[in-house]
């Protein structure tokens, strides 16, 4: 399949490079594999201010192996771990 | 009659300048404790507003929410909902929320409100915000929540004139009935539909800039490059040891010349005795080399406190967190290691911002093997006395060198023992997440920085005053008593009761070449590191006169061979010598059991690494 202008295709944010940005189209927390439960995991992105139909744009990639990532949630900037980034699908 | 006090409490995210309006408000008017039972810190201050009513208001700690993950957060939520033990519910909760980024403050309020209890909200730095170009319907903003707003610039006088305004006319009214609380921990539904709502009051009410702050994406371009980043904070860090060492010079030769004219003083006006030696030597001369460490550790504050304000902490934690990942630890465990630097009690107890408990255990163990201020007097001493004053490819100092040497030295032994609890004792454990906010940066205000500077100040000489003076006294009475037999040969100190126990170590001491001199001056050195170099001076000055102690590090110079020095300087990089840090593992680990281990493992280390310094100081030549 082609990604096509008007229907982006769907992507992990723990995917994400440097220069990303699009928009939070659900939460998907069981699949992260974080040390978190996924009810907390969610909790916490919501708290953070990951919710769907936010904008967000990773600004700055970690030293090592690109890691953590610095990402811009509407307004704020958060910095987390690739592999909690993963439960955040963006499209 | 007069107006019953009002009890105030400061609720806000991490980040939003709570602390700056906190000082704003309260000015040095200020206490800081512990919460009963839990070593979270109470910060307490009073005020009186324009009609004279006096006020307490807490600053509570920062959360997102009121779930309560951390003690911290537990004390926030059981303060606000009335639940904290000895605590009175308070009478109005300010919310604070910084103007520039409102959507996480403002969902914290809507959960606020279900508590029950009286809000007002506050947008502060609302000057920066309209800078940046957001605007703010602050009435419109006041009726969508149904709470009072008004605005406020903390770091500007008169900036919270009208949060005074109106706590004063929420005051004077008639106490409304207390709407119900009805709060309990909110669903990850009902948090999500919490964000939502508070999107869509901000939506209708506030309108904000289309781009981030320049200024921050700006630094942030430069401070976050993989590679200039990491230089930075290299540079960052090898500034600060070297403004240690030489700004704090002259100011250390003042307070020290200081003291010796004091010293001087009671010498010329008090007959020779038992109470000039006393005051001279045990008082003045013991306290007087403590305190003048004062400048030192001011200046390491003024760093940790200015990174801290301009918000470049949260950056070093993001450029660190893979690098400590690799030894096992957490991102967020940079902040309590750099307090560290200053004093390992702060540090142990900041690490309450790690979440997860294995994180924290870990950073508590090694947070003690961060270079802390109270080493720097016995590093200076010793520095000072046998390591030349010479420039090094004429642009560094090789003190500073040396200097650098034993930080570098506790830094890596710290990684190297994070690394292997992990790998020994938490094999099977994945690390927890690390999500941290990473505020825009903010000039820091001279005021929040005086004030932060003045209470660790007074905290220290308050200890210099207590604890040490009270060892100095023991040392002073341990080194005079009992006095030499008449006709004796030798200095008098010799027939103390410190050459007896110095002497008896001795033979524990001798592989690492410390002389009894030096085992003596260890034991009071377990109250606090610094008590040792007065210590060393009240042994050498009661033994070879007052001349001794105005060059406490020449007489060294005489007695002590290079590889002592070296021997006991790597001791100090290790020692367990601090009886308060003991204290504060054993309180916030609730066990005595890892104040033991801690207690061990560091003592096996000290001893280890003085051996094999002494020993191979010695095959080069330097005995």
């Amino acid at each position: 399949m082609t990604e096509t202008n008007d229907a982006r295709s769907q992507l992990p944010l723990g995917l994400a490079r440097r220069g990303y940005s699009g928009v939070i189209h659900h939460l998907s927390p069981a699949d992260a594999g974080s040390a978190l439960s996924p009810s907390e995991l969610e909790s916490r992105l919501i708290e953070l201010g990951f919710v769907e139909g936010a904008r967000v744009e990773v600004l700055h990639e970690g030293i090592v192996g690109r890691d953590p990532i610095a990402v811009r949630v509407e307004n704020v900037t958060i910095a987390v771990r690739r592999r909690e980034a993963m439960a955040i699908i963006v499209a | 009659m007069e107006a019953p006090l009002l009890h105030l409490a400061l609720v806000g995210t991490p980040n939003s300048g709570k602390t700056s309006l906190f000082n704003a408000l309260t000015g040095s008017r200020q206490k800081v404790a512990n919460y009963p039972g839990v070593t979270v810190e109470r910060k307490e201050g009073s005020f009186v507003t324009p009609l004279g009513r006096q006020v307490s208001v807490v600053d509570l700690p920062g959360t997102y929410s009121l779930r309560g993950r951390s003690p911290d957060e537990e004390i926030t939520r059981d303060f606000v909902l009335g639940r904290a033990a000895g605590e009175a519910k308070p009478d109005l909760v300010l919310c604070v929320a910084d103007s520039t980024n409102l959507r996480l403050t403002i969902r914290l309020l809507l959960e606020l409100k279900n508590t029950g209890r009286p809000l007002m909200l506050v947008l502060n730095m609302f000057d920066i915000a309209t800078r940046r170009g957001v605007t703010v319907d602050v009435a419109g903003l006041s009726e969508a929540l149904g709470v009072p707003v008004v605005t406020s610039i903390a770091v500007r006088k008169g900036g919270t004139a009208d949060l005074l305004r109106r706590t004063d006319e929420i005051a004077a009214q008639a106490p409304a009935p207390l709407a119900p609380n009805v709060w309990e921990p909110l669903t990850v539904a009902q948090l999500r539909a919490t964000q939502r709502e508070a999107d869509r009051i901000i939506t209708s009410t506030v309108s904000l800039p289309a781009r981030p702050d320049s200024w921050t994406s700006r630094i942030d371009a430069v401070v976050l490059h993989p590679v200039a980043g990491i230089a930075i904070l290299a540079a960052i860090l090898f500034v600060m040891f070297q403004a240690v060492f030489a700004w704090a010079q002259p100011l250390m030769e003042l307070l020290s010349s200081g003291f010796d004219g004091l010293g001087r003083l009671v010498h010329d006006l008090l007959p020779a005795g038992l109470l000039q030696s006393f005051l001279e030597n045990g008082v003045i001369s013991g306290v007087g080399s403590v305190v003048v460490f004062l400048p030192q550790i001011i200046i390491i504050f003024l760093f940790i406190l200015l990174l801290e304000d301009f918000g470049y902490m949260a950056r070093a934690a993001f450029m660190m967190d893979r690098i400590m990942g690799g030894a096992g630890l957490h991102g967020r465990a940079f902040i309590p290691l750099l307090s560290s630097f200053a004093c390992a009690i702060p540090g142990i107890m900041s690490t309450r911002v790690i979440d997860n408990r294995r994180d924290r255990l870990t950073t508590i163990l090694i947070a003690p093997l961060m270079t802390c201020s109270a080493r720097i007097p016995v590093y200076t001493l010793i520095i000072s006395a046998f390591i030349p004053d010479q420039q090094v490819w004429s642009l560094v100092n090789l003190r500073g060198l040396v200097m650098f040497g034993l930080y570098a030295a506790g830094i890596t032994s710290a990684l190297a023992v994070s690394f292997l609890i992990k790998f020994f004792m938490w094999r099977d454990y994945a690390p927890a997440p690390f999500m941290l906010e990473l505020p825009d940066y903010k000039m820091p205000r001279v005021r929040s920085i005086a004030i932060g500077i003045y209470t660790r100040a007074r905290m220290f000489l308050q200890r210099a005053g207590t604890t040490i003076f009270a060892m100095m006294v023991l040392i002073w009475f341990l080194a005079s008593f009992p006095a030499a037999p008449a006709g004796a040969e030798g200095p008098a100190i010799n027939y103390s009761l410190a050459a007896m126990i110095g002497k008896a170590l001795e033979p524990i001491l001798a592989p690492l070449g410390f002389n009894w001199q030096i085992a003596v001056a260890l034991i009071p050195g377990m109250a606090a590191r610094e008590v040792a170099v007065a210590a060393l001076g009240t042994v050498y000055a009661i033994e070879g006169g007052k001349e001794a102690a105005e060059q406490i590090g020449q007489v060294l110079a005489t007695k002590w061979s290079l590889a002592t020095a070296l021997s006991l300087l790597a001791w100090y990089i290790f020692a367990p010598q601090c009886a308060s840090t003991l204290a504060v593992i054993r309180r916030e680990t609730g066990s005595t059991g890892w104040m033991a281990i801690t207690f061990a493992y560091m003592l096996a280390l000290a001893y280890a690494a003085s051996w094999a310094t002494y020993t191979v100081a010695i095959a080069f030549g330097a005995g």
